[in-house]
């Protein structure tokens, strides 16, 4: 054995470790303040599980805002004769709402051809269980709605019948509207009603967050598809508007180690520089006149922070601390 | 005496599945020796799969927390504390001046089969229920695995298991046992516990034994003792609860568990608020900037 070997190379770096800095650290190793453990809780261990959730469900969050908002953008434009506009935001709410959203969400169950397994039940009390039936209704309506609103608007058929695809359209795209605005809010009760400590800390923030978030991304993205009208303007002005606030409430909204996964660490920047974006940046971008650039910060924005509350929720689930503190 | 079943049931047959009675556990560390019996009785009965060796360098505890493939969990705490009278100083670390106490506490940690279940609540599959006997079930034939029961768990105790082990996908936690009980036979971790350290039988005689038991102890010197039991919060108490030694943080149990449901007032006021104001802002947008 030479003492050039990589094994006895690696025992000369650890003693020089050793002895320069006291300590080695390693896994299973814990000298540091020994023999009495000195890290929170159960060895640091967390208390409560941090969500097993991946990158499909902060998108199904971004999809299914934007689809039922674009309900809603639908529904005031038929009800004020925008058909082409009203065409445009009903096939975003039928394919980001009844296409999209399921095929994320049945992608992120652990069992996925158990999915319709979320309709045996209705539990006002499970939001997990409202949002399945409010995707499963808003779908129901905004398929059909688009079916008809489309066949009304290339006249296919002719008299009574036209008249009554008519109705039928303008019924099924106001029920997605009504479906879609709980479709868009719900998943910030989804989320705030839990055990994670950043997470329900901010249970009344989050849904308006994700509403707004929707309604913004929405009206953009119909703006990116050609209606640049002032009404789209003005919802993006609001949003934008809102989400500022947003933005000023979370910053000042500091309760120490509870939620401090949001104000000292990087999923808490990734929240930020969401709100940002989606906030201050697409109301100075859109004053500007850069329309387009405002609709891209505030999608960049909305689909960032989606990721940064799911990514303060593992920080927040997996911080003992944040737990203890939040229950005293 | 080992197996005489002489302080507790648990080594009788009962029917309390069929007489509808509240079963619990009532699990006291100051008997606990930390055998670990009752980890590996539970993982042989109920085929939990092995989920790892890792050397964790905690105490003696290389199982880490409860999950999806770890229904009992044996802590192992080494605290700067008297246990007791015991007799502290020439043997222990310090400098002999009998002014360095230490002690280990094992405690067996389960689910709690809460009287108001987080989990229970969230399910959206309406795959976890609850027994004849109060306890907390999850039907894994029906969970699709959304992991919604996982963050509504105030106690971090149920988890989906990961590929690739058996049966992935799905959410797991202890079932209290409900075959065996259904047959009449105790949980297989109490069945195993060789110092009843873990004691299985009807709620009410628990809680009265528990609380006998905190007495007794503080009579001996355990000034620390008390009864691990939320029954002020919205958990409203436990079915499986235990005797502490010191506070719940140490073993990672939250000093006052909340079930999330009472979060959902505030957060679907917060939802519907920003809808009927978002229905609003598309209507004034389309009436008045058209």
């Amino acid at each position: 054995m030479t003492t050039n070997s990589p094994s006895e190379k690696r025992l000369e770096e650890l003693r020089e470790q050793a002895w320069k800095e006291g300590v080695v650290p390693g896994k299973g190793v814990e000298v540091a303040g020994g023999p009495i453990p000195r890290k929170p809780g159960y060895y640091g261990q967390p208390v409560v599980k941090p969500p097993v959730w991946t990158w499909e469900v902060p998108l199904y969050f971004f999809m299914g805002g934007l689809a039922g908002m674009s309900a809603v953008i639908a529904s005031a434009a038929v009800l004020f004769h925008h058909t082409d506009l009203a065409r445009a935001a009903m096939w975003l709410a039928a394919i980001a709402g009844a296409v999209l959203s399921p095929i994320l969400l049945i992608m992120d169950l652990g069992r996925p051809r158990l999915f319709l397994n979320m309709l045996r039940v209705f539990k006002h009390r499970s939001a997990m269980s409202m949002g399945a039936w409010i995707l499963s209704l808003f779908g129901a309506c905004a398929v059909p709605g688009l079916i008809a609103l489309e066949l009304h608007a290339h006249q296919t058929f002719t008299g009574p019948l036209d008249q009554l695809l008519r109705l039928a359209a303008g019924l099924f795209i106001f029920g997605s509207a009504i479906f879609g605005t709980l479709l868009a809010t719900y998943t910030g009760v989804l989320i705030g009603a839990t055990a994670i400590p950043a997470w329900f800390s901010h249970r009344t923030l989050l849904p308006i967050h994700f509403g707004t978030a929707g309604l913004g991304s929405a009206a953009g993205l119909l703006e990116l598809l050609g209606h640049r009208i002032a009404a789209l303007n003005f919802l993006g002005y609001y949003a934008a508007g809102v989400e500022s606030a947003l933005l000023i409430w979370l910053s000042l909204d500091k309760q120490g180690a509870a939620n401090r996964a949001i104000h000292e660490h990087g999923s808490g920047w990734l929240i930020r520089i969401g709100e940002v974006l989606n906030g201050p940046l697409a109301i100075v971008l859109r004053l500007f006149g850069l329309i387009p650039f405002a609709v891209l910060s505030f999608l960049i924005g909305a689909l960032v922070s989606r990721f940064g509350w799911i990514w303060v929720g593992k920080i927040s689930g997996s911080d003992p601390e944040a737990v203890f503190a939040s229950q005293h | 005496m080992i197996g005489e079943g002489i302080q507790s049931s648990n080594q009788r047959r009962h029917s309390f599945v069929k007489d509808h009675v509240e079963v619990g556990f009532f699990t006291d560390p100051s008997v606990c020796i930390g055998c670990k019996a009752c980890e590996v009785a539970c993982k042989e009965w109920n085929h939990v799969p092995d989920d790892g060796f890792t050397w964790s360098g905690n105490s003696y505890d290389n199982t880490g927390h409860l999950g999806a493939s770890t229904w009992r969990h044996v802590m192992f705490l080494e605290q700067d504390r008297q246990k007791g009278n015991q007799i502290v100083g020439s043997h222990s670390l310090g400098n002999g001046d009998g002014e360095d106490p230490f002690r280990w506490v094992f405690l067996s940690d389960v689910c709690k089969h809460c009287e108001e279940a987080g989990c229970l609540e969230a399910c959206p599959t309406g795959s976890i229920v609850r027994t004849e006997v109060g306890s907390v079930l999850v039907q894994n034939d029906v969970c699709n695995g959304c992991g919604y029961c996982v963050v509504s768990c105030p106690f971090g105790v149920i988890d989906r298991r990961p590929s690739p082990l058996p049966d992935a996908g799905g959410a797991f936690k202890c079932t209290f046992c409900y075959d065996r009980q259904k047959s009449g036979l105790v949980p297989a971790c109490a069945k195993v516990c060789p110092t009843e350290s873990i004691v299985f039988g009807r709620l009410d005689d628990l809680r009265a034994r528990g609380a006998k038991r905190v007495q007794q102890l503080q009579q001996s010197g355990y000034n620390d003792a008390q009864l691990y039991d939320p029954t002020e919060t919205s958990v409203r108490g436990i079915h499986a609860f235990f005797l502490i030694l010191g506070e719940p943080e140490a073993y990672g149990l939250p000093p006052k568990p909340q079930i999330p449901t009472i979060y959902l007032k505030s957060a679907w006021t917060s939802a519907f608020a920003t809808a009927i104001a978002s229905i609003i802002a598309t209507l004034v947008a389309f009436a008045f900037f058209s």
